[in-house]
């Protein structure tokens, strides 16, 4: 793996700089997004609050993205996807994107870091896991209760871990942890799965894999160092019990990060952003891509497919809208107006 | 140029828990990929905050009984020590200006 991997950071905001586009996220969308950008020489800057890569840098081996016949281990693929644009010229920023408006034609990005200003944003953000919301979920972060088996599940071997949920997710990252800990408990608030049934089928097939079923998460129990417990609730008989854990790995969904929009842009009633086949929003100038978007798959290559969509859909926009340099066409606009006035 | 410096069980206490600064231990393994997305920025850091803040890394691999000690089962997690205890923790890898945040909150007094 690159060492030379370096978030670049230190670079302040330059007030009268503005950039072609600016990418919020830096996730597989986000990634291509800037890739194509760049190729097509744009003044492209990313801007990413945590880790190149985005989701796939939490998992492990990918087994469905076209060109790896043998799977690649998404955090290679993360790390390959960054060098790939920062190579054709992306500019890369870790910072946390607080809000985006409109300044006329220019887009303000805002950050914990200052303003940016581009022409153009794509909004590449993603989405973050649903929380329980229960007591101690927040307190062990980090101390048991965690969002990512291939990061953590080390820390867990020979232990007996919970996992949350019943999708895809839970399922496969539960399978993973099978390989480290001596036991995983399934807890789902239904009586089967929601996982596709080659997953399920792998599940029931092995042996250190149990589930709870028809329950409920009510609490995270710990020493005040680290998790020791759950206590859950069956929902049919709402009878209680307390599980002796040690890892709480919670898998019950995703909720877009769409936040830094505010209500700039269309969005569904689950705060995904409405978008066209050009990932373009409501607003001009500002495109949307990947998990972020209405009906995204949430698949790597359909993030990596918005991204390629959204970073063209960009360049086209800002070719066509800043023709004269600098300037928007509404200045030029302005201007041929009041000579034609002369 | 400073630089965070490996610590293990033996230099512990020395090290961190009897300094007379602040130290920030970054809790890191080889296979984590996040936590070699956020080494640059703790170089950085480092280098910024010297003499004021002491930056240290401690490999959970070679050292599970530190990592179990202070609860840690995520990597990368910081914690910020002051006067031999955990003022601060940290988890996941964060923006460079989040983390200084975190070092001017404790450098205040916060």
């Amino acid at each position: 793996m690159a060492l030379h991997l370096g978030v670049t950071g230190g670079q302040g905001p330059e007030s009268d700089r503005i950039y072609d586009v600016i990418i919020v996220g830096g996730g597989a969308a986000g990634l291509t997004a800037g890739l194509y950008a760049s190729r097509a020489k744009m003044d492209a800057l990313l801007l990413e609050k945590s880790v190149w890569g985005g989701q796939i840098a939490f998992t492990g081996l990918v087994e469905n993205y076209p060109g790896f016949p043998d799977g690649a281990m998404g955090p290679d693929l993360a790390i390959w996807m960054y060098e790939q644009a920062t190579k054709q010229g992306l500019q890369t920023l870790s910072t946390e994107v607080t809000g985006i408006e409109l300044r006329g034609q220019i887009r303000v990005v805002q950050t914990i870091d200052g303003d940016f200003l581009a022409k153009a944003v794509v909004v590449a953000s993603g989405g973050e896991h649903r929380k329980l919301g229960v007591p101690g979920e927040e307190e062990y972060a980090a101390r048991g209760v965690s969002n990512c088996a291939v990061c953590d599940g080390a820390f867990f071997r020979g232990e007996i871990v919970a996992v949350i949920g019943g999708g895809d997710a839970a399922i496969d990252e539960g399978l993973y942890l099978t390989r480290l800990a001596k036991q995983v408990l399934v807890i789902h608030r239904r009586d089967q799965l929601r996982a596709s049934p080659v997953l399920q089928e792998r599940a029931f097939a092995t042996p250190n894999m149990s589930f709870i079923w028809n329950s409920v998460v009510e609490e995270v129990l710990g020493d005040t160092n680290q998790v020791t417990g759950i206590r859950v609730r069956n929902v049919k008989t709402n009878e209680p019990s307390v599980l002796d854990v040690t890892g709480v790995f919670i898998y019950i969904g995703f909720d877009p990060a769409a936040a830094i929009l505010g209500d700039l842009v269309e969005q569904d009633e689950h705060e995904y952003i409405r978008v066209s086949d050009l990932m373009a929003t409501n607003v001009p100038g500002i495109f949307a891509a990947g998990d972020i978007r209405v009906n995204s798959l949430r698949q790597l290559v359909s993030a990596a497919g918005d991204g390629c969509v959204a970073g063209l859909s960009a360049y086209k926009y800002v070719t066509e809208e800043f023709k004269d340099g600098e300037e928007g066409a509404a200045v030029a606009a302005t201007r041929s107006a009041s000579s034609a006035a002369q | 140029m400073a630089k965070p410096s490996a610590v293990e069980t033996s230099t512990f206490e020395a090290e961190v828990l009897k300094a007379e600064v602040p130290v920030l231990v970054d809790f890191w393994a080889e296979w984590c990929g996040p936590c070699k997305m956020i080494a640059p920025l703790l170089d950085q850091l480092a280098d910024e905050y010297e003499g004021k803040v002491r930056f240290t890394k401690v490999d959970v691999d070679a050292y599970p009984e530190l990592a179990n000690r202070y609860g840690v089962r995520a990597i990368p997690t910081l914690l910020i020590f002051r006067d031999g205890t955990v003022a601060t923790q940290v988890v996941g890898a964060q923006p460079k200006t989040t983390l200084k945040r975190h070092i001017e909150a404790i450098l205040q007094g916060a």
